[in-house]
């Protein structure tokens, strides 16, 4: 589900009852595709924090933008591109492993730093968080051995914060 | 990383009629019941009439209505208080109240709700609802209003908490009538209703921190304003595109200015009729798929739209993609969202008409007007050939429609409202009345809502009682709500209803004839059953029947003169009578379809 065209909109809203359906039911009747979405309490109990991540090859950005903020409850929209933020997921997967695979499958969650939230008879649950193509990875990987149940979250972000000096001195190399 | 905003808290006051709220003095905290608070609310902001009807939830709210001055009107069924409450909003430009209760009735507010929504007017809708505790039980008459309402209202609540009422009250008005005016809903829990409160009435600052995410945006960037001041002055081929948010913002003063100070012509459209004065030189009147040839036309020819509270709708654009090809866009409204939804403006202004229209003539000032004597010949050249059209009435012949708008139109008496359902009945009286003020056109524009005349002449005449209220609708449409009739008889609201009755389905019959061989399927209504005379009559009306020519006349004076009870005329039309011009749905504007006797030859006017 990695998409390269996306954009995340974080949208601050009132909490208040019925605001996500107020939202979903923008997007749906719109036509507006959702790639994913996250909602949680924000730093100011008055409000919540909405991540949607959208497909910006699909839809206008401004349209989705300008449509959201008449939403009486919405109070903030930062529009996220990939570029200038920190993108964050988190996958749990049910992983189909006998005794014989169980070495390798911990290895491979090992490699990319993830953890064995539980191990039963059969099968591992691993846990992974980090960049979506990350997780993407992940998952192609241990694929063949079977995953019984897969959950991910949406996705969440930050921009990326201002560095003080001149901005060669930016970390590269992450993704972008 | 883009903010796209940021939190603030104004009370913008926008529209002008509503007097100041009303102030509270200094007294000790005052105990009434949530149904109280509701209606003291309602009139500590001004209401003056109710439309509604009473039931299980709502009833602990019909209690104080018996101690209240707020007129209420009964209403017998629900979509007609939505109407009325439209009627009333359209001609006052003040928030239209209807009142009713939870379930059905809240269902039966659905569509008005949904007209209002599309066509911006300003509604504050209050439902029953059942007890909290009985919320999610799939109790009796329980219905989920918001979630049903949601997405055909500009914000919608349930009231949880009493102390709440008056708060939520004013939050809703507040968010009727500013920015772009919508209905606004509150759904009401009777426990809600019954609980006990202390009165406290919520200043400016306590409602706009309420809303922390609600800024409409009324002011012009300046730097738009200066371009689009050079663009207009610049144009050669300049058509104002007014639409109904010129009458939302009041905004029809602003507009004249802006037209007579550069020599722009005007297109009203479909929900801005009135907005320019038909009479006056510089209107070309109603542009869109029934609008006129040079309103078309001139818009298609254009250099340059300066598009004015109007949203790009289908029905006028036609084909967007060969609409108003050559044309430069300055396009305004107060709501952002609809800056580039359909055509991509050069010169986007957020803001209020009213306040931008001017701001922009200001900036006017530094420039001189390009020459346009070329343009305006153009114009009267197409005015000159094009002229709406009809075929002259035969004698024994079933009624011209056209023709009975026009002496509707000659008689009416100063001042005169017209309200009209959907169908080419409402083409018709939009094309053939000639409209000279705003606040005189009463009409569902976006939704199309047959059922919509009756209702919502009511309400008009109730906002406007000093003024005659002509309703003009089609046999189909009024066979959807004239029992509103029996309101109108009952509580002395002296409406005229004309039928132009054809005896079909007649804008359907019509694209039936065009597009689909004559092959008229369900469209017929008899033109007797019922018998409208008689029917009019039992609903305390006075009522005729008018099937030949020289009985327009006399009959429409007659009900002209008739002011203690609503009038009704059926008058016979003739069903083969199309609307012309017309552009058909999904066709481009360049093919615009004019009557027949004015296209010898199937020659298109080249230009
Ligand atoms: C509630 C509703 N149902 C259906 C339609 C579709 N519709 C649009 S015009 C029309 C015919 C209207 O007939 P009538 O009221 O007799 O008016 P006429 O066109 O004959 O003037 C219909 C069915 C609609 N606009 N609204």
């Amino acid at each position: 589900m990695s998409v390269l065209n996306h954009q995340t909109l974080s949208v601050l809203v009132e909490n208040r009852s019925g605001v996500l359906a107020r939202i979903s039911g923008l997007f749906a009747r719109r036509g507006f595709n959702i790639i994913s979405l996250a909602v949680a309490p924000s730093d100011d109990a008055r409000f919540s924090r909405i991540n949607i991540v959208i497909d910006v090859e699909e839809t206008s950005v401004e349209q989705i933008t300008k449509q959201l903020f008449k939403l009486v409850n919405v109070v903030k929209i930062t529009e996220l591109l990939p570029s200038d933020s920190v993108e964050r997921e988190l996958l749990m997967a049910t992983v189909a492993a006998g005794p014989d695979q169980r070495g390798a499958v911990i290895e491979l969650v090992g490699v990319f730093e993830g953890k064995i939230v539980d191990v039963g008879a059969d099968a591992l649950t691993v846990m992974l968080a980090g960049e979506p193509d990350k997780l993407d990875d992940l998952e192609e990987l241990m694929r063949p051995y079977g995953i019984t149940e897969l959950q991910r979250t949406g996705r969440v972000a930050l921009p990326k914060l201002e560095r003080q000096a001149s901005p060669r001195l930016r970390l590269t190399g992450k993704a972008s | 990383m883009r903010e796209v905003v940021s939190i603030s808290a104004h009370l913008h006051v926008q529209h002008a009629p509503p007097p100041a709220v009303r102030r509270e003095s200094q007294r000790p905290p005052m105990k009434m019941t949530g149904a109280q608070a509701l209606i003291k609310s309602l009139e500590m902001e001004n209401v003056e009439v109710v439309f509604g009807l009473p039931g299980g939830c709502i009833l602990p709210a019909y209690d104080p209505i018996l101690d209240s001055p707020i007129r209420h009107i009964l209403v017998r069924h629900e979509q007609g208080a939505g109407h009325m409450a439209e009627g009333y909003a359209h001609v006052t430009g003040r928030p239209g109240v209807a009142l009713v209760t939870s379930g059905p009735a809240a269902t039966n507010l659905v569509t008005p709700l949904c007209d209002a929504y599309m066509d911006s007017v300003p509604m504050v809708a209050i439902t029953g609802q059942v007890s909290r505790p009985v919320i999610g039980t799939d109790g009796f008459q329980e219905c989920d209003t918001v979630g049903i309402t949601r997405s055909v209202t500009k914000h919608n609540e349930l009231i949880m908490d009493p102390n709440e009422i008056p708060l939520m009250v004013r939050q809703a008005f507040h968010l009727a009538t500013t920015g772009r005016p919508g209905p606004v809903l509150l759904d009401v829990p009777k426990d809600v209703l019954q609980a006990e409160v202390t009165w406290n009435w919520p200043t400016d600052d306590e409602v706009s921190s309420s809303l922390p995410g609600y800024k409409p945006n009324l002011k012009g960037h300046p730097k738009m304003i200066k371009e689009a001041a050079r663009l207009i002055s610049e144009a050669r081929k300049p058509v104002i595109y007014a639409g109904g948010g010129i009458l939302k913002s009041r905004a029809a003063d602003a507009l004249r200015e802006l037209a007579e100070r550069t020599g722009t012509p005007v297109v009203t459209t479909l929900m801005a009729r009135g907005a320019f004065p038909d009479d006056h030189p510089l209107c070309l009147g109603m542009p869109g798929m029934h609008g006129n040839y040079t309103a078309i036309t001139a818009m298609q020819k254009s250099d340059l739209l300066i598009a004015l509270g109007t949203r790009f709708d289908d029905r006028v654009t036609g084909k967007v993609a060969t609409f108003a090809p050559e044309a430069k866009i300055i396009h305004v409204d107060i709501d952002p969202a609809e800056l580039g939804k359909i055509r991509r403006p050069d010169v986007p202004i957020v803001g209020d008409c009213r306040q931008v229209i001017g701001e922009i003539v200001k900036a006017l000032e530094s420039h001189t007007q390009a020459d346009r004597n070329e343009w305006r010949s153009r114009i009267s050249g197409w005015q000159e050939l094009y002229p709406l059209h009809y075929d002259p009435h035969v004698d024994g012949d079933a009624l011209k429609p056209q023709q009975v708008m026009e002496v509707l139109r000659d008689l009416a008496p100063e001042g005169t409202i017209l309200a009209s359902g959907v169908g080419q009945h409402q083409m018709w009286a939009s094309q053939y009345w000639q409209f000279n003020e705003p606040y005189t056109w009463v009409n569902s524009g976006g939704l199309g809502t047959m059922g919509f005349c009756v209702p919502a002449a009511i309400g008009a005449k109730v906002g406007r009682p000093d003024r005659t209220v002509w309703a003009v609708d089609g046999d189909g449409c009024f066979q959807m709500t004239a029992q509103e009739l029996v309101t109108a008889s009952s509580e002395r609201i002296p409406v005229k209803v004309a039928i132009l009755n054809n005896a079909y389905l007649g804008m359907v019959r019509q694209w039936q004839e065009m597009f689909y061989e004559e092959r008229y399927s369900e469209v017929y209504l008899s033109p007797d059953l019922p018998d409208y005379v008689k029917w009019a009559e039992a609903m305390g009306c006075a009522a005729f029947r008018v099937e030949a020519a020289e009985e327009v006349e006399p009959v429409i004076a007659k009900a002209n003169a008739i002011d203690d009870r609503p009038v009704v005329i059926d008058f016979r039309t003739d069903s083969r009578e199309k609307v012309f011009p017309m552009v058909p749905a999904g066709a481009s504007n360049d093919d615009v379809v004019v009557h027949p006797s004015q296209k010898p030859g199937g020659e298109k006017l080249v230009q």
